[in-house]
């Protein structure tokens, strides 16, 4: 049977007061689980959260460093850096975005093939960052930007620094350029210094000196909102912003005299060739040319890809360094080193006379080395050998010799091995040996010397090769009698804030002591009348001082498999290469020079006159 | 007479004046302090976390004037006629919410609001009031202790509209509706076999429950267990709470300072997630205050309830009160990680009108139920 409840309002009121007295003690439990869970997140773990609202909130903003600032030798600025205007994209302000590039493109300041790569660019910012797509305007395209301004919402011009070089190609193998930061770059670099930093020394002092160059980056904490825009707000409490401000690099000081690189460049007319002029005294690289020669504020604007491809893809390879890179063979530049090493060797006396008959061979052999003057020179003595550049008389030599012999004295003279000079990516050339050939070649019967090629290498020709820095070290050297200097480019580097100048003093090298020191006489002697009566008297004609020199042609034996060359060019890249080294004045050196005109001809007439041009420049003072 | 005699007799004037006035306006002073205590509390900190937008803050002074308007007006109301209005308003609330369910706009990827033209609002709002009422005025019918038939049938008066709005899916109101529900079936003396066993049923079913979630609500309960599984998705809001109240420490970084809130990296600052904002510009001192206030309301409301004159006042003055700290509790566990985050904005504090005005009206029935006591003696 159902019973059937009524309501007992006492009972439900005693009830209900039960009841809500254990909800209140329940919200007590739940209200002390809150607070405790306040504490623990403000108390406990007040210093993890806040160091995590602390990288929330600032955003680090790199202050690249200003680059130091290359002289040359008198002062005069040959890498600055100077305000270069880009055009920058600023999404949100630009409104329609398409319709800013159109604008752009019909104001000539896109190219419409770039307007895709523009909007990729823009698209992948975020819409409150300025994306840069016009590096380094030209003056004409900042006209044509003030006039349409106010047709362009959101396009600014921003100016940065860039690096300039005032004097364009002239030297430019000789301080390098700086360009766009590679992943190969990448690699060796230290990242944390060039965070913010878009370009570093690619080639020559620019590469090598990029330590003393760079200086040290500084940066700014820049306070951020959640989007990672930068926003002013006053700050209660936190850490403080930082700052650490950037240290510039240091400036440097070059050996390079730029007015006498841009005589040297300039006497080479437009041919292909190279020059490189020494201080004896002190290896101090006055000249540095190799030509042709390209602008490295190409590379400093960041040069696009067609002009790049121009320049790598130019047969006459402008990017080239043919100073540092380029092996020749030496030709007849070095008789005057073979007959020093004949008198050392006391194989052969100045007043020995040979006779030139147009060719020689070996004893037991029927081949006939040619000299290059078919009739023959006739009786020869070491000094009109040297004058007239007789071949004959230095193929007996080089035979008399042995490779040996000639190989360790010509090794002494600096050939075969890098000069040491202060930029990156010199060869070494090649100084043949029998224990060359060995490593040179893989099989057996290639590995073999034979005496005919011992012949050849008297004249500079056969495996010998050697750089124009070899050529004109070992001027120098002959020069001092022995006494020489590591080659440089900078002689001083200079504090940026204190302008206090570190000169750095030049690193001689052990000294070539001869057993006879009559020797470097009679060999200077003998390099003196090359000029004054012998192959290249009429390029010293007239000159106010005496000059040691000595002509060479170099033979070009064979093609480079990866050039290619059109039928006319075929013979022109045929010929001879056209050498000259020379010191002078000859009683008081000054400057040793070594000049190479590719496919030139002979090295009287075409290499001489760019000595001769050097000298005149650097010897003789103009008037005041 | 002194002059210090004559300050605290005027003042005591005052007092009581005052006092006349709240009695004929049938009004608690009390709680009237507390929600008045709250309200500018949140008024103060809105101002910081709506940053530059003066108009948001405006909007809300306006929606706390109409929420004090409302409380008083439904103070006014005797209780029997909240009584009469019960099933009317729960069955209204239904047939709203199937109306929403079918022709409702489509807002933050849910069907909750119906556009009136004049005004938008959320149906499943008048629930938070209707399903309570209409348990409270069925339950006044039945003896208490409920038995199991009226246990099932309460239960049914409550799965119906929350099912509805789970539907929507507003999981958050769900919770809150069905809470409001079962806290006037516990106060009424539900057995506690039934509480424990419907722990149990509910801890089987979640499984279910999980079947039947959609992607989102599945994603928030993860992200609860682990935000940093995805810090820049669902966790984002609940890491980003986290740094702002832990960084605030025990004095907070100041008003209109924390960085967290005024940078922008905290989320709906000045709606869900506005007792982070408290937490990092007031510290664990301005938590507390706020977390003492609550407390405060909550315990007037219950002592009121005590005082209500039948089963049907003191359960629905006393379900109105709990739910009020059940909305401050969700909130704050969900910022500080400790509940999934369900969209429940802190009450009284965060910028929000349909909120707000929920409350106060509830405050005000609160209020009329008590004073209706008085009128019988």
């Amino acid at each position: 049977m159902r019973r059937v409840r009524i309501k007992d309002d006492a009972l439900e009121q005693r009830i209900y007061f039960q009841r809500s007295l254990i909800a209140v003690g329940m919200v007590a439990v739940i209200a002390l689980v809150l607070a405790g869970r306040a504490f623990w997140l403000q108390v406990a773990q007040h210093q993890h959260y806040l160091e995590l609202s602390q990288g929330n909130r600032a955003r680090i903003e790199p202050l690249p460093p200003n680059r130091g600032v290359i002289y040359d030798r008198a002062g005069r600025v040959i890498a600055e850096n100077t305000p270069a205007y880009q055009l920058e994209i600023l999404r949100e302000q630009a409104g329609d975005l398409e319709d800013t590039l159109s604008r752009l493109v019909r104001f000539g300041l896109l190219e419409a093939s770039d307007v895709k790569r523009v909007r990729q660019l823009v698209l992948a910012r975020r819409s409150f960052e300025a994306v840069p797509f016009l590096l380094q305007l030209d003056d004409e395209e900042v006209a044509r930007y003030a006039v349409h301004r106010h047709e362009l919402p959101g396009v600014l011009l921003v100016t940065r620094m860039a690096r300039h070089y005032p004097y364009g190609t002239v030297g430019a193998h000789a301080f390098g350029y700086v360009g766009t930061i590679s992943e190969v770059d990448m690699k060796r670099l230290d990242r944390a210094r060039y965070f913010g930093t878009g370009v570093i020394g690619k080639t020559g002092v620019e590469r090598a000196y990029e330590d003393d160059l760079f200086g040290t980056g500084g940066y700014r904490e820049v306070l951020v909102n959640a989007e990672g825009r930068p926003v002013k707000f006053a700050e209660g409490s936190g850490q403080p912003l930082r700052t650490i401000e950037p240290r510039a690099g240091k400036d440097l000081r070059m050996t390079i005299d730029i007015e006498l690189q841009r005589v040297a460049e300039e006497a080479f007319a437009g041919r292909r060739g190279g020059a490189v002029a020494i201080d004896p005294s002190s290896g101090d690289v006055l000249v540095f040319a190799s030509l042709p020669s390209f602008d490295p504020n190409g590379f400093a604007r960041g040069i696009s890809r067609s002009d790049y491809l121009a320049l790598t893809e130019n047969p006459d390879q402008p990017l080239f360094n043919r100073v540092l890179r380029g092996t020749y063979p030496p030709g007849s530049t070095i008789k005057p080193l073979m007959a020093l090493a004949g008198l050392e060797y006391e194989v052969i006396r100045p007043e020995d006379q040979a006779y030139c008959g147009g060719a020689y061979s070996l004893p037991g052999s029927r081949h006939r080395f040619r000299d290059f003057k078919r009739e023959g020179h006739g009786a020869m003595e070491m000094k009109s050998a040297v004058t007239q550049s007789c071949d004959v008389y230095f193929y007996r030599l080089a035979n008399t010799l042995g490779i040996q012999r000639i190989h360790d004295s010509m090794a002494r003279m600096g050939f075969g091995q890098p000069t040491g000079i202060d930029v990156a990516g010199e060869r070494g050339g090649i100084m043949p040996s029998p224990a060359w050939k060995k490593t040179a070649f893989s099989s057996a019967e290639q590995q073999v010397w034979f005496p005919g090629e011992t012949v050849i290498v008297g004249i500079g020709q056969g495996y010998w090769t050697a750089t124009l820095l070899q050529l004109a070290k070992a001027t120098a050297l002959l020069s001092m009698r022995g006494h020489h200097f590591r080659p440089r480019l900078v002689r001083a580097l200079i504090d940026p804030e204190t302008r206090q100048v570190e000169e750095r003093a030049p690193v001689a090298l052990p000294s070539v002591e001869l057993r006879q020191a009559q020797n470097w006489e009679i060999i200077v002697e003998a390099m003196v009348a090359v000029t004054t009566g012998g192959t290249a008297t009429r390029a010293a004609r007239g000159a106010a001082y005496s000059i040691a020199g000595k002509t060479g042609t170099a033979q070009v034996f064979s093609i480079g498999q990866t050039e290619k060359y059109n039928e006319k060019d075929v013979a022109e890249r045929l010929r001879d290469h056209a050498l000259f080294v020379a010191f002078a004045p000859a009683d008081n050196p000054k400057l040793a020079v070594a000049v190479l005109v590719e496919n030139g001809g002979f090295g009287a007439s075409a290499a001489a006159p760019i000595a001769r041009a050097i000298f005149d420049a650097y010897l003789v003072k103009p008037a005041p | 007479m002194t002059y210090g005699e004559l300050g605290a007799s005027r003042t005591r004037r005052t007092v009581t004046g005052m006092a006349r006035l709240l009695k004929a306006l049938r009004l608690d002073g009390m709680l009237l302090s507390g929600l008045a205590v709250i309200s500018l509390f949140g008024m103060f900190v809105l101002y910081s976390a709506a940053g530059d937008n003066t108009a948001l803050w405006f909007n809300q002074l306006a929606r706390i004037g109409i929420g004090f308007v409302l409380m008083i007006v439904l103070a006014q109301v005797p209780d029997h006629f909240l009584r009469m209005l019960s099933p009317a308003g729960y069955v209204l609330g239904l047939v709203l919410l199937v109306v929403v369910a079918i022709a409702g706009d489509i807002g933050k990827g849910a069907q909750r609001w119906l556009d009136l033209g004049v005004i938008r609002f959320q149906p499943s709002e008048i629930l938070k009031l209707a399903v309570p009422m209409m348990c409270a005025w069925y339950l006044n019918q039945r003896p208490l202790p409920p038995s199991a038939r009226d246990i099932l049938v309460v239960m049914l008066v409550i799965a119906l509209p929350v099912g509805l709005i789970a539907e929507q899916p507003d999981l958050g109101t769900a919770l809150l509706v069905a809470a409001a529900g079962v806290i006037v079936l516990v106060l009424a003396g539900l057995s506690w076999r039934f509480v424990v066993g419907g722990a149990v049923v509910l801890g089987a079913a979640v499984p279910v429950i999980w079947h039947f979630m959609h992607d989102y609500q599945r994603q928030r309960v993860r992200t609860l267990l682990d935000p940093e599984s995805d810090a820049l998705g669902a966790g984002y809001h609940i890491i980003q709470s986290q740094i702002a109240i832990g960084s605030g420490g025990v004095f907070g970084k100041g008003w209109m300072n924390g960085s967290q809130a005024q940078l922008e990296f905290l989320p709906e600052r000045s709606t869900d997630f506005i007792f982070a904002v408290i937490g990092e510009e007031l510290g664990l001192l301005g938590l507390v205050a706020l977390l003492v206030a609550y407390l405060f309301v909550v315990g007037r409301g219950i002592y009121m309830s005590l005082q209500c004159r039948d089963a049907f006042a003191r359960l629905l003055a006393g379900s109105i009160a709990l739910t009020f700290f059940v909305y401050a509790c969700v909130n704050a566990g969900m910022v500080m990680g400790l509940l999934p985050v369900v969209g429940v904005p802190l009450p009284l504090v965060s910028y929000g009108g349909t909120s707000f005005v929920t409350l106060m009206a509830g405050f005000g029935i609160l209020m009329s139920l008590h004073s209706s006591r008085k009128l019988v003696g």
